[in-house]
């Protein structure tokens, strides 16, 4: 190939990429979604239902609830899909979501080895399976990201008036990634880690970790659902966003999420008003 | 470790099962990266051949920043790429973020600083050979710069591998500017990134084995491309 | 004979009588007061000189004299610290150098085809003519070569290489650098053959030289230097037989000059 040619080639080769990138928006929307629906499946078993319904292609970011938001403040996605009500609420009163829809729930847990060096196993007060892993010095692993799971564990530790950061480094690892690589870090060092239940379930690297602490209503754990607002993004393909948001909240798509089992467990549970 | 077993068997049979998502994931990385690598020789050959071929005050400052560039963090640049490609950010109108483009994008950053340091290196040594040559001709600068570009193109495809190397591992970059959005940005090395997320790590190797073969299997038609030019004396 | 007057032991000469020289012939290619200094030390000493516009002019001398240098200067590859060079009563420019060519005393090849090596010269003064580049690989007998690697070829193969395409761009001056001095002596009598050609198509030759024979069999007149000085420019039966300088004397005589 002469350089001429070769020129050519790349500059044709580069022209059908920009092409393809600009199909791809064409009666498509940009969810900015936690990693816990992304990584657990449910997308792979809801999106493929709406897309055939509507025509609309998801594609789906999966990030931290954290970073989620403030992507979709950047005006980088059409729907927000994230678990950290106030973070929700303050994202619509802040003028860049239409209105939040609650979605569905499912739990955290805490996970721990089974040799549970702290005797947390089967307790049911999350608070106070907290203070018995601090004051045993077992080692906690913690997102430290602001993802959604994140806010929740600290609104917790506030709750038993203990601060972890204290022994962050020491009992307290902070990861500051996502759940799974959260999950890898904490099976490889024994340590406790909370985490929402259909990451735990769909999680495949468990070694011998099991659900220590669950049950407890301060355990709960609830997704939303939010339009980003056209007004303050024009980008926005609120037409197409709208029909999500409609959709996962309809009849038709709270049943599939409903539906969606990963051995034989359901994972979310659907209770948009 | 059970891992590698296992993740030997399952690299197997992806490959040889022809899985359609794999085909696309292989595809797109090779697409995005080669591109990226293409880019960055287009713009960074000629700049490292200008470097070469110039004296001028503050070079060596320059030089110093080209190798210390030559070591960006993927993530920063994607970082970098995404804050002037988010909807908020200057280039937002053009609507690319999360597509391949986006991604191009950030590699081609990443890896030209690579290009323009290693060319730069391998084309004054050639024109040390050449430059009298070339002064006794009377050539205009960018005369010189194509000569000696096309001179050492076999040796330059060496520096190219080295911008793909890099481009096609990454993964800072292309995760932040990409989304790692399934049948649309989803590359080998994000994919990586998620089925480890996701626990899985024989799958999350095995993809990792693939992603090397490929990388062995460029770089090795590369080098006997290069031998056989060794052979003709043109390298 | 000569139209031009030699001067003998110009850097020891008047430089009013030098400069008078400088005028009358529009081809003539004159250096005033040359010099080059690197590094504090004085390689090329006020050379002011007056060529001969036809011919085969050798420039000879022991090692360390500056008679690469002194190519080097009068080709304008290298700035002078001091001193001019004029061809044809103007100063040296781009322009000008573009109707000389060199060779070089290690081949400078192209990693490229022997036909691409040429087509390159010929590319650089914006002609493509694949005829012409044929003719002058057939005039340096590498026709049959045209598709093989350079760099493939042997040392006087290259060597003739690089004379036809210096041949190609058409000059009116040829510099040569001891294009010969790693040559068999086929390769060196088929180089002495072409440059012989040129010579007669009218292209003003400057050649470095440290073998006798050469001079003795090609030039019509040389420029002896020594330390960087010009020391004698005369007829070359006139300097090979009867040098007025000791340091010359000693130079044909295979004495070390020092």
């Amino acid at each position: 190939m002469t350089f001429k040619t070769r020129i050519l080639a790349t500059t044709a080769l580069v022209a059908g990429i920009a092409a393809s990138g600009v199909a791809a928006q064409e009666q498509s929307i940009i969810v900015q979604s936690t990693t816990s629906t992304a990584n657990s499946g449910l997308y792979d078993h809801l999106l493929p239902v709406f897309t055939q319904e509507t025509g609309i292609a998801v594609n789906v970011v999966a990030v931290g609830t954290g970073q989620a938001i403030k992507n979709a403040a950047n005006c980088d996605g059409d729907v927000l899909l994230v678990h950290a009500k106030s973070a929700e609420e303050k994202f619509v009163s802040d003028g860049f979501g239409v209105e939040r829809f609650d979605l569905m729930y499912n739990d955290f847990v805490i996970v721990g080895p089974d040799e549970d060096p702290a005797g947390v196993g089967g307790m049911q007060d999350v608070q106070a399976s907290l203070e018995k892993i601090a004051s045993s010095g077992a080692v906690f692993a913690s997102r430290g990201d602001d993802s959604g799971t994140h806010k929740k564990e600290m609104s917790l530790w506030a709750s038993t008036g203990i601060d972890p950061t204290s022994g962050s480094g020491a009992w307290y690892r902070e990861t500051g990634s996502g759940m799974g690589a959260t999950l890898n870090v904490a099976v490889g060092m024994d340590a406790y880690a909370m985490t929402d239940r259909a990451t735990w379930i769909s999680f495949e690297n468990k070694s011998d970790f099991e659900i220590q602490v669950e049950g407890d209503e301060d355990l709960f754990n609830q997704y939303g659902v939010i339009l980003v607002n056209p007004a303050k993004c024009e980008n926005v393909n609120a037409e197409a966003g709208q029909a999500f948001v409609d959709w996962v909240i309809s009849d038709a798509g709270q049943a599939a999420i409903a539906s969606y089992q990963l051995n034989g467990q359901q994972l979310f549970f659907p209770n948009a008003d | 470790m059970q891992d590698f077993s296992e993740a030997f068997r399952l690299a197997l049979s992806l490959v040889f099962s022809g899985d359609s998502d794999l085909v696309e994931i292989v595809a797109l990385s090779l697409q995005v990266s080669l591109t990226a690598t293409a880019l960055a020789c287009i713009i960074g050959l000629p700049l490292g051949a200008l470097v070469a071929i110039t004296r001028f005050p503050g070079r060596n400052a320059v030089l110093i920043l080209f190798n210390a560039l030559m070591g960006l963090p993927p993530v920063v640049v994607g970082l970098f790429v995404y804050l002037h490609l988010s909807r908020a950010g200057p280039l937002g109108f053009l609507g690319l973020l999360y597509t391949p483009t986006a991604m191009i994008i950030a590699q081609t950053i990443l890896i030209t600083p690579i290009v323009m340091a290693l060319s730069r290196q391998v084309l004054e040594d050639l024109n040390a050979e050449y430059s009298e040559q070339f002064r006794s001709l009377v050539l205009s600068r960018w005369q010189q710069v194509r000569a000696l570009i096309w001179d050492a193109r076999f040796s330059l495809m060496t520096v190219g591998l080295a911008g793909f190397g890099r481009a096609v591992a990454e993964v800072g970059a292309v995760m932040i500017v990409g989304g790692n959005i399934d049948h649309l940005t989803r590359v080998m090395t994000t994919a990586i990134a998620l089925e480890t997320s996701k626990g899985d790590l024989a799958l999350a190797l095995a993809l990792g084995l693939v992603l090397m073969v490929i990388a062995l299997g460029v770089n090795a038609m590369v080098q006997s491309l290069r031998m056989t030019a060794v052979r003709h004396a043109y390298a | 004979m000569r139209d031009v007057a030699l001067h003998t032991e110009m850097s020891r000469g008047a430089p009013d009588a030098a400069a008078s020289q400088m005028v009358p012939d529009s081809r003539a290619l004159t250096t005033s007061d040359l010099s080059l200094t690197i590094d504090q030390k004085p390689l090329i000493r006020d050379v002011t000189l007056s060529l001969s516009p036809d011919g085969i002019t050798m420039v000879m001398g022991p090692n360390g004299a500056g008679k690469s240098l002194l190519l080097r200067l009068i080709h304008g590859l290298i700035p002078p610290s001091s001193g001019h060079v004029h061809w044809g009563g103007r100063t040296l420019s781009d322009d000008l150098r573009r109707d000389q060519s060199m060779v070089f005393q290690k081949p400078v090849v192209l990693r490229r085809s022997v036909a691409a090596n040429v087509d390159f010269a010929l590319k650089a003064r914006g002609v493509r003519d694949p005829a012409r580049r044929d003719a002058l690989l057939d005039h340096v007998g590498l026709l049959d070569h045209a598709r093989q690697p350079a760099r493939l070829l042997s040392g006087g193969e290259q060597q003739r290489l690089a004379l036809a395409r210096a041949l190609a761009t058409e000059p009116k001056v040829m510099l040569m650098d001891e294009p010969t001095a790693s040559l068999d002596p086929a390769s060196v009598l088929k180089i002495e053959q072409i440059v012989q050609e040129a010579r007669a198509k009218g292209t003003k030759i400057i050649f470095v030289t440290h073998d006798l024979g050469q001079a003795g069999r090609l030039a019509d007149d040389v420029i002896f230097m020594n330390r960087g000085r010009l020391h004698e420019y005369g007829p070359a039966d006139l300097f090979l037989s009867r040098p007025e300088t000791q340091e010359a004397r000693d130079f044909l005589q295979g004495r070390i000059v020092v």
